[in-house]
């Protein structure tokens, strides 16, 4: 037990309700309990003023809305008010660390979010005359370059609005190309079971079937089973790299140069570039399409849970079948090459995968970042993300299981698993106690080839303290659950909620609010 | 490069970590990558770090080269509308704890993004008229897509019937996906006439239609009651997936839910968002309760904690690819959650008062603009009925006269040749869009720009 020097009352993990009187309004001092808008607002407040005089509608023939919607309004200051309670319930990079493994929650440099701002870049229209909007093609256009510059790679489809939209995107392309080759028959994708789960699904989404490989025991994609398995059925492998164990796969280019014989397409996933950015070139490595998710690498903020961004960048073989639009320079200025004037030099490619061109808010943040930190600075990004990485994996190996230290050094992410906690104790038990210690938890349980596995990824934008006081928190975390204590299974003590009824959540849905009075 | 504003650590940071790493130098640590394939150096040929200063220089540059729809009469629309965005709402979105917090998986600590999702869920389930809602798509594009897979799950059926009014990029979008799915599409160009293809789709419907997907607002402005194509649907044993890209309309029209539709989807841009060139977006997806486990997609679920206090969970994941892989009803992982939380913000903010409010001002500018703009020799008013958004027919090709009304700083409109290049029955069209945002001095500027260019 520690003592609160400051104060009569000794604190400790086990100290909750019971210690303390509960207050009337349930609140604790800045952690403070806010209701459902629909509790609190009416339908006849807004906060919003509109000019004033008659807007009786005449053109709207028979189907003017008679019924309530069911929408409570409240004043600004309400507003305002209720949205800053419930962001302070949240964890975020921008409260400390988030080593949420395969996630690249790094800093989020907000000169990125001024320049979205610009009304250059917010408010314009996508169906503007594309003289209006030379500039925002010019974005694209700088962006491309630089993403293909620092792939090695040939093209790159810009519009794809997700890390998992762009593997379709990249999915795509690979039917195209076989198609056009008279090889629709290729149907096997073959996937290593330590992919993302976004990886099967998308092959499945597209129609191909899916065949796992098997990672060898030192955490890589087990190579010979691989190439065993290649022949005229298979259509490409799905590869991450670095891998989601965190090491490095060195027999990638092996690997591809083997696809490519028995004709096949490799794709990258490209969750993990952070590691290697400006230090190796997928392209380099035989990779035909890789996405590359901008709110990870390129620092555009995860926004609790999107817009993401995952532009694909593809080989010369699969640059001729990349989806439409694109930004093309001319001898004029920026033009978009559309369904309506692709079909001269563009004719094979596989269509259009969402309105209009893009994440361009996603853009502009992340040709600000890149323009920020330049070759050197990108390059810089790599070396400290793996540094990082590979001190946290040294300085707790010797008291959590890290299954793949002797498999030489990780890349940006260090991997450990729940071997050696007391019987009965899991890696959601280390997690929850972590919140406590006021870290957000690391990805718990992936990749599946680790048995309660935990993905630590402290990116490079921490500090060495800060480093240094994760590692002291999640070391005493392990000794604890190592020592079997009790009070890990009902963390965390002190966050918002206690563990939630998940179980509940799904068998009885709620997924609306509903007038419990009415 | 000693430091650069974004990497805190130092040199001697960097030398004590290696030192504890057992590692002489960085470079050990890349050991495993080929030696072919490692860089020496930085790449050649790319700039190196700059100052903040030097790079809001060059972003600036950039943005001045476009033409602001803030600074000039602005009728555009056909799936994205500029409206007015309360200040409050992009304060609230910048704060680190929503801007920079991620997939709220660990729901103790992301309860904020929870409860917003939440109330966004029933905001969207509300205006819809639909019973669920899901916690947002990428976009509308993408949703219309969605939805038509799951159609195709929850009838087992695959031949969809797209009216000719569904916006072209969700059209095109559609036909991608399905070459690679194998559902059969069957689709039509609009035709500039007052009436919808409403009665055309439902003497197409036959047993083998898995749905039939119309937009609600059509791409030409126009509306029409669903009930009858609900009907004809269900007697059919398919589905009715109505799409919305203009969602302040359902402030002043009835909800496509009311009228049966069974899956409803939506662009949510509109409220909160802005225009952004296109994107990031958000897509609305609601249906009938009986079909959420074949929605994709994530969900926000209440249920209580250990303690027994109510509290939110990302909920029904067994659909999601993270735990079912090849088995998912979708790839989908990411949503578009900021883009979601200022929809909610903004509709906080106006409220069922003010959501009609504003619905109200922008049906009676749209009305004011139309009868305008049909005074003008040789334009003629396609719509009967529409809410903000009508079509004119110029008697001439429209699309370089929307060429030349910006080069006189006037964005006068889409030209349909813009959206169905090599139609010559549309090329006439142009759609015009007429929000809140827009003047009375803006549809006389436009209304006098287009009388000199026809003339």
């Amino acid at each position: 037990m520690t003592i609160n020097q400051s104060g009569w009352k000794p604190t400790s993990p086990e100290a909750k309700d019971g210690d303390v009187p509960a207050t009337f309004t349930g609140n604790r001092a800045l952690m403070l309990e806010e209701a459902l808008i629909f509790e609190i607002g009416d339908s006849e407040t807004t906060g919003v003023d509109f000019a004033e005089g008659d807007v009786a509608g005449s053109r709207l023939g028979d189907l003017s809305r008679k019924s309530a919607i069911g929408l409570p309004g409240l004043s600004e200051p309400e507003t305002v008010r209720h949205y800053t309670r419930l962001s302070r319930q949240n964890y975020a990079i921008d409260l400390g660390l988030f080593p949420l493994g395969s996630c690249t929650m790094k800093h989020n440099p907000r000169l990125n979010e001024k320049m979205a701002r610009l009304p250059g870049f917010s408010d314009v229209h996508p169906l503007q005359p594309v003289d209006t909007v030379q500039g925002a093609l010019e974005v694209i256009h700088q962006l491309a370059h630089w993403l293909v510059t620092l792939t090695g790679m040939t093209s790159v489809a810009m519009s794809p609005k997700a890390g998992a939209h762009g593997e379709l995107c990249g999915i795509l392309a690979i039917k195209a190309a076989l198609e056009k080759r008279g090889e629709g028959h290729r149907k096997v994708i073959l996937v290593p079971e330590s992919a993302h789960g976004t990886n099967p699904a998308t092959a499945a989404f597209a129609g191909f079937s899916v065949e796992n490989i098997p990672a060898a025991a030192e955490g890589r994609v087990d190579t010979g089973a691989l190439k065993a398995r290649l022949g005229p059925d298979v259509a490409g492998v799905m590869i991450t790299n670095p891998n989601t164990c965190g090491l490095f796969e060195r027999d990638l280019k092996d690997i591809s140069d083997a696809v490519h014989a028995a004709g096949g397409y490799v794709y990258c996933d490209g969750a993990n570039f952070n590691a290697i950015v400006g230090r190796v070139r997928p392209g380099d490595l035989g990779v035909d399409a890789m996405h590359i998710n901008l709110h990870k690498t390129f620092s555009t903020p995860h926004g609790g849970g999107g817009p993401g961004s995952g532009p694909v960048v593809f080989s010369e073989a699969l640059t001729p079948f990349a989806p439409l639009p694109f930004v093309e320079k001319t001898g004029e200025g920026f033009r978009l090459v559309e369904e309506e004037n692709a079909d001269d030099h563009h004719a094979d490619s596989f269509g259009r995968m969402v309105a209009f061109h893009g994440q361009m808010g996603m853009f502009t943040r992340a040709l600000t970042y890149i323009l920020s930190h330049g070759a050197d600075g990108l390059r810089q990004v790599a070396e400290d993300a793996v540094l990082n990485a590979n001190y946290i994996l040294r300085s707790l190996e010797n008291t959590l299981d890290a299954p793949f230290a002797k498999s030489g050094p990780c890349m940006h992410e260090a991997i450990f698993s729940d071997e050696g906690l007391a019987e009965g104790f899991s890696t959601i038990d280390v997690a929850k106690a972590l919140i406590d210690e006021g870290f957000h938890p690391m990805t718990m349980y992936f990749p599946l080839v680790v048995h309660g596995a935990m993905l630590v990824e402290p990116t490079e934008t921490e500090s060495k303290a800060a480093l240094d006081q994760f590692i002291g928190a999640l070391a005493s975390v392990a000794e604890r659950a190592k020592a079997g204590d009790p009070s890990l299974k009902t963390a965390p003590h002190f966050a918002p909620r206690a563990r939630l009824d998940e179980t509940l959540a799904a068998r009885k849905p709620v997924l609306v609010w509903k007038d419990k009075a009415a | 490069m000693e430091r650069m504003r974004y990497l805190p650590l130092t040199s001697s940071d960097r030398a004590e970590m290696l030192s504890v790493i057992g590692a002489g130098s960085v470079d050990d640590l890349f050991v495993d990558v080929p030696e072919a394939a490692r860089l020496s150096g930085p790449i050649e040929g790319l700039p190196n770090h700059a100052s903040e200063l030097a790079v809001e220089r060059h972003m600036t540059a950039l943005a001045r080269k476009n033409m602001v729809a803030g600074d000039v009469p602005f009728f555009l629309g056909c799936g994205a509308y500029r409206h007015h965005v309360p200040a409050s709402v992009d304060h609230l979105i910048q704060r680190g704890e929503f801007l920079t917090a991620y997939t709220p998986y660990q729901p103790e600590i992301a309860q904020g993004t929870l409860q917003m999702l939440f109330e966004f869920q029933t905001q969207v389930a509300r205006l819809l008229g639909t019973d669920v809602a899901n916690a947002s798509m990428y976009d509308g594009s993408t949703a219309c897509w969605e939805a038509i897979g799951m159609a195709r799950r929850i009838t087992k059926k695959s031949k969809a019937i797209l009216s000719s009014g569904l916006h072209p990029h969700y059209v095109s979008v559609a036909k991608t996906m399905a070459k690679y799915t194998g559902d059969t599409l069957e689709t039509g160009r609009p035709v500039l006439t007052a009436e919808t293809d409403l009665d055309q789709m439902i003497a197409a419907i036959d047993g083998d239609t898995s749905c039939v997907v119309v937009q609600y607002p059509d791409i030409l402005g126009r509306i029409a009651d669903l009930t009858p194509l609900a009907e004809a649907c269900h007697a059919k044993k398919a589905l009715l997936i109505a799409v919305v890209t203009e969602p302040v309309a359902l402030g002043a029209i009835r909800a496509p839910g009311e009228m049966d539709a069974d899956i409803v989807v939506g662009e949510g841009q509109s409220l909160g968002v802005g225009l952004q060139f296109g994107g990031p977006y958000v897509g609305l997806m609601g249906c009938k309760d009986k079909y959420i486990r074949q929605m994709p997609g994530r969900f926000c679920g209440e249920t209580v904690d250990a303690d027994g206090k109510r509290g939110f969970v990302l909920t029904l994941s067994t659909r999601e690819q993270h735990i079912r892989r090849e088995k998912a009803t979708s790839n989908i992982c990411t949503n578009s959650g900021l883009c979601a939380l200022a929809f909610s913000i903004h509709m906080t903010l106006l409220g069922e008062a003010g959501l009609r409010r504003m619905a109200g001002i922008n049906h009676a500018n749209a009305c004011r603009a139309a009868d305008r703009l049909a005074k003008v020799p040789g334009v003629k008013l396609v719509n009967g009925v529409f809410f903000n958004e009508f079509t004119l027919d110029l008697g001439r090709e429209a699309r370089p006269i929307v060429r030349t009304l910006a080069e006189r700083g006037v964005l006068a409109g889409v030209s349909l040749g813009r959206l169905y290049p090599g139609e010559d029955a549309l090329a006439n069209g142009l759609v015009v869009a007429v929000t809140e945002t827009v003047t009375a001095e803006d549809i006389e500027t436009l209304a006098k720009a287009l009388e000199e260019v026809l003339a």
